[in-house]
């Protein structure tokens, strides 16, 4: 392996690393303990500046990853930090809320998030991410705590297995899209072009929708790596307009389970506003070193980052020591 | 027939609505939610729990932090809101709740353009939202 080689590799598992190393954690059985005399150690300052820290690289990541926030803030910070789920959980919709809340007035405006296809499918998302959040808050957390991890790897292999489709074809639009009129019309920029777009498979879509929804709500995740997907590859809408109204669907479907992790207690403004201020500048930094990152690379290193921290959340739950 | 592009490249009238209340609300509610968290870290308000006793209560579970520090779940911060760590309860709550607001909102445009469908599906969402917001659905750890 040459030096260069050598030095990408070690670039790629820093963050990795550094979340193993820097972060205490304790087994199942001694994490409340461990989490309490971690968490108590430092000044409550330090928590604030490192979770700002934290999630401002987060940010940056998620942006140049093309991941949501949320996706990352759970199982990292679950995993490497003394705060309990329930928080993180609590926490993490409403940093992922916050970030849809501010692209989505935009992508509205531009026509590229599409209210008629939100509105059905977000009906279903979020009544079943009540019944997740719900679901989510009854189990024992190390059962919690294992699904969780075996989700984030499921999405790390649907992130290195799903394909996309800039403008899938779309023979005919179904019988259900039809009547709801779910259709439109957007301008192709790089192509110049004006793209007529329908769905199809509504039925099919709108049921993935039920599972979607009930995992944002059970582990707090926004669900951006799943919306996508289903609207893109199953119902057929164009990648812009899948994952612009996949935005705008978060602010639906984690509005509804975050009020249900707030009115049972779960939200901390300690962990709240500085997670949600790092996110958020992350994000614009993100947005603006994309145009000189390698996504591909970075891309490959959110994966590798979702992949250990799932592992960690798995093993976390099943009380086996991980690093 | 160009002319009808031009309408359908442009976003919808609700859509439009929409976006502007959402747009208002984000900037309302993380405006006063950085206000507020100010007004929390910086001392000036004191708080419930004291900020250097917060980290004795955030590894535990949601039912023995209520339990340990008294802290009534649901919709009590209301009642404690002249604490520095409630107040920050105001811009979360708007947060959450704008978008209730914007599918109140779209229903007068939707019902004016004879789309009863989606009138009736708008404010579905809105009593769902509404429902899980209230805390009828369950308050308190697990």
């Amino acid at each position: 392996m040459g030096l260069i080689s050598k030095a990408k590799l070690l670039i790629w598992l820093f963050p990795v690393f550094a979340l193993g190393g820097i972060f205490p954690e304790g087994g199942h059985a001694t994490e409340a303990a461990t989490a309490v005399a971690a968490g108590a150690s430092y000044a409550w300052w330090v928590w604030a500046l490192i979770l700002f820290i934290v999630t401002l690289i987060m940010g940056v990541l998620a942006v140049l990853g093309g991941v949501g926030g949320g996706v990352l803030f759970v199982p990292i910070i679950s995993g490497f930090f003394p705060f309990h789920l329930d928080f993180v959980r609590g926490t993490g919709l409403l940093v992922a809320l916050a970030g849809a809340l501010a692209a989505g007035p935009g992508l509205l405006k531009a026509n590229l998030a599409s209210l008629r296809l939100a509105i059905p499918v977000a009906l279903i998302a979020s009544t079943c991410a009540i019944m997740g959040a719900m679901i989510g808050l009854a189990l024992p957390t190390n059962i919690v705590q294992i699904c969780l991890g075996a989700t984030i790897i499921g999405i790390c292999i649907l992130m290195l297995t799903a394909k996309k489709s800039e403008i899938p074809d779309v023979p005919e639009a179904d019988r259900l899209s039809s009547a709801l009129a779910i259709y439109g019309v957007y301008h192709e920029a790089s192509s110049g072009k004006t793209i007529d777009w329908k769905i199809h498979r509504t039925v099919l879509g709108l049921g993935l929708f039920v599972i979607i929804g009930i995992m944002a709500g059970m582990f707090g995740l926004g669900a951006g790596w799943a919306n996508v997907p289903v609207l893109n590859l199953v119902m057929g809408a164009p990648l812009k307009i899948s994952v612009a109204t996949s935005k705008f669907l978060l602010s639906i479907t984690d509005t509804s389970a975050a009020w249900i992790y707030m009115n049972k207690g779960c939200v901390l403004p300690l962990m709240v506003v500085p997670s949600l201020v790092g996110i958020m500048l992350g994000s614009f930094i993100g947005v603006r070193l994309l145009k000189i990152a390698k996504p591909t690379f970075i891309r490959w290193m959110v994966i590798g980052i979702l992949a250990f921290a799932g592992i960690k959340a798995l093993t976390k739950g099943l009380g086996i020591e991980f690093m | 027939m160009a002319q009808e592009s031009q309408i359908q490249l442009e976003a919808s009238e609700e859509q439009l609505v929409y976006a502007k209340i959402l747009e208002k609300g984000m900037l309302v509610g993380l405006g006063i939610l950085f206000i507020t968290f100010a007004l929390y870290a910086f001392g000036i308000m004191k708080p419930y729990i004291p900020l250097n006793e917060i980290s004795r209560y955030w590894g535990t579970n949601v039912t023995e932090y209520l339990h340990n520090t008294g802290i009534e779940p649901g919709w009590a911060w209301v009642t404690m809101l002249k604490y520095g760590d409630f107040i920050n309860f105001i811009g979360i709550a708007i947060l959450a709740g704008v978008t209730v607001l914007c599918y109140l909102v779209i229903i007068p445009t939707l019902l004016r353009k004879k789309d009863f469908v989606y009138a009736v599906l708008a404010l579905l969402e809105a009593v769902i939202l509404a429902v899980a917001a209230s805390g009828i659905l369950g308050t308190g750890g697990h």
